[in-house]
């Protein structure tokens, strides 16, 4: 016993809790690679539907191109949310993390994080690909994917706390829509009036600002939040 | 005397309307084993999480060396292992994997350690394969692992014997006394009989 802790000492500090959740959820994410690229052939598949559905004119789908594909990644982004806390859930690894003397804070941090690597990020570097297919010139496509950079992991901060509140609970899904969706609507008309802006011809300073500034305020007071509806969550 | 770990004063806890225990008082001391017995639903693993800190008893006060668990979380928590009802591991992961993310959480780092410890617990040779394809009773025994690896003054146990065979008891059975002559304290629940763990005390849930 004595042997284990004074080797134990030795150890502490030199892994941070935030290193060790990235690496265990990147780890865990890659062993179940379908949950992946899920909302990703959902992204390709809603934007390339569009035209079909509608029309391939080049000029109306240039129109209508920011708003459709910051549909889409919002939509992909809220199908992804499921696997933030879901499983930690049901496997019990959540209540150890809310158990450890490590910051909390550090873990959500991390947790949200690889959320995003491996949602957000792959969503923003799909999108120039889409966006020429939707016909968006260059100007628009700079834009869009530093929108994208910006926005997605606001979503993602949003909405881990919708997953934290509902983790609980047997049937999430609408649920978690109804809390999120309201709460995306302001990153949604920024960032796609930013790109529409931009397409336009128009200066684009005032709308990244906004962005920026909410993506300031979401990850000092979102990670509080989290952090909070995961307690009350799990102590049903 | 020993000194008391951690108190329980007054805990009651009601749940959908239904009142699981009242005005229960609960005194763990250094060198003790608690063995919490009740009938299914009696409200065993509540009154386990309501003294992890899970959850918030509806009246009453959890202390850790006589302070509120509220006001001393994390030294309670630096203190304290918790194995709940879930498995406590993630399914994608290896042994060794999950061993070192539960040692992060303490913040603790382990290098070959990790393989002696489940060694000790019977899975040498299961080290790097991932959870998934262990049996039940394995994946129980890589979290057993954690009470070998991770120092903690109290141990918190929720049914540690699920699944787990005769030998396997057996094993646990000489931990607990080993965890009681160390001065260290156990809290479980369990239906099975404990034998040769001294400082065993019982306490029945209604």
């Amino acid at each position: 016993m004595t042997t284990q802790v004074q080797s134990a000492q030795s150890g502490v500090g030199k892994v941070g809790i935030f290193g060790a959740m990235i690496r265990r959820d990147m780890t865990a994410a890659f062993r179940h690679s379908s949950d992946l690229v899920n909302p990703l052939i959902f992204f390709v598949v809603v934007v390339t539907l569009f035209p079909l559905a509608v029309t391939p004119e080049s000029a109306f789908l240039r129109e209508i191109a920011p708003g459709v594909l910051w549909v889409s990644a919002l939509l992909a982004t809220l199908l992804s949310l499921d696997m933030l806390f879901q499983s930690d859930f049901q496997d019990g690894t959540l209540e150890q993390m809310l158990l450890s003397p490590q910051p909390l804070y550090s873990a959500i941090l991390a947790k949200v994080a690889t959320h995003w690597l491996l949602s957000g990020l792959p969503l923003t570097l799909l999108s120039p690909l889409l966006a020429m297919m939707l016909f968006l010139p260059a100007e628009g496509i700079k834009t869009l994917m530093l929108t994208l950079l910006i926005g997605t992991p606001v979503l993602s901060f949003i909405g881990a706390i919708g997953s934290a509140l509902t983790v609980g609970l047997r049937k999430t899904g609408l649920l978690l829509s109804l809390l999120v969706l309201p709460l995306y609507i302001p990153v949604l008309i920024f960032a796609s009036g930013a790109v529409q802006a931009a397409t336009a011809g128009l200066p684009i300073a005032g709308h990244l600002a906004l962005l920026g500034a909410i993506l300031a305020l979401t990850v000092v007071l979102a990670p509080l939040a989290i952090v909070t509806a995961l307690r009350i969550s799990l102590s049903g | 005397m020993s000194e008391t770990l951690l108190q329980g004063i007054g805990l009651c806890c009601e749940r959908d309307h239904r009142v699981l225990f009242e005005s229960l008082d609960i005194d763990v001391r250094a060198g003790e084993v608690l063995q919490v017995e009740g009938a299914n639903g009696s409200g065993k693993t509540t009154l386990l999480r309501v003294l992890t800190g899970l959850s918030e008893a509806t009246e009453g006060e959890v202390r850790w060396c006589g302070e509120p668990i509220r006001r001393v979380r994390e030294d309670y928590h630096r203190h304290m292992q918790y194995l709940g009802h879930a498995a406590g591991i993630k399914q994608a992961l290896t042994a060794q994997e999950n061993l070192c993310w539960h040692a992060a959480l303490s913040g603790l780092e382990y290098g070959k350690e990790i393989d002696e410890v489940l060694a000790k617990v019977g899975l040498r040779g299961y080290e790097d394969v991932p959870c998934y394809t262990l049996s039940a009773g394995q994946q129980r025994r890589v979290n057993l692992a954690r009470l070998y690896l991770l120092p903690a003054k109290l141990w918190i146990l929720d049914e540690p014997f699920t699944a787990i065979d005769k030998s396997g008891v057996q094993a646990i059975e000489t931990l607990l006394a080993h965890q009681a002559q160390q001065g260290g304290a156990v809290i479980l629940t369990t239906h099975q009989e404990l034998h040769n763990v001294p400082g065993l005390r019982k306490l029945e849930l209604k």
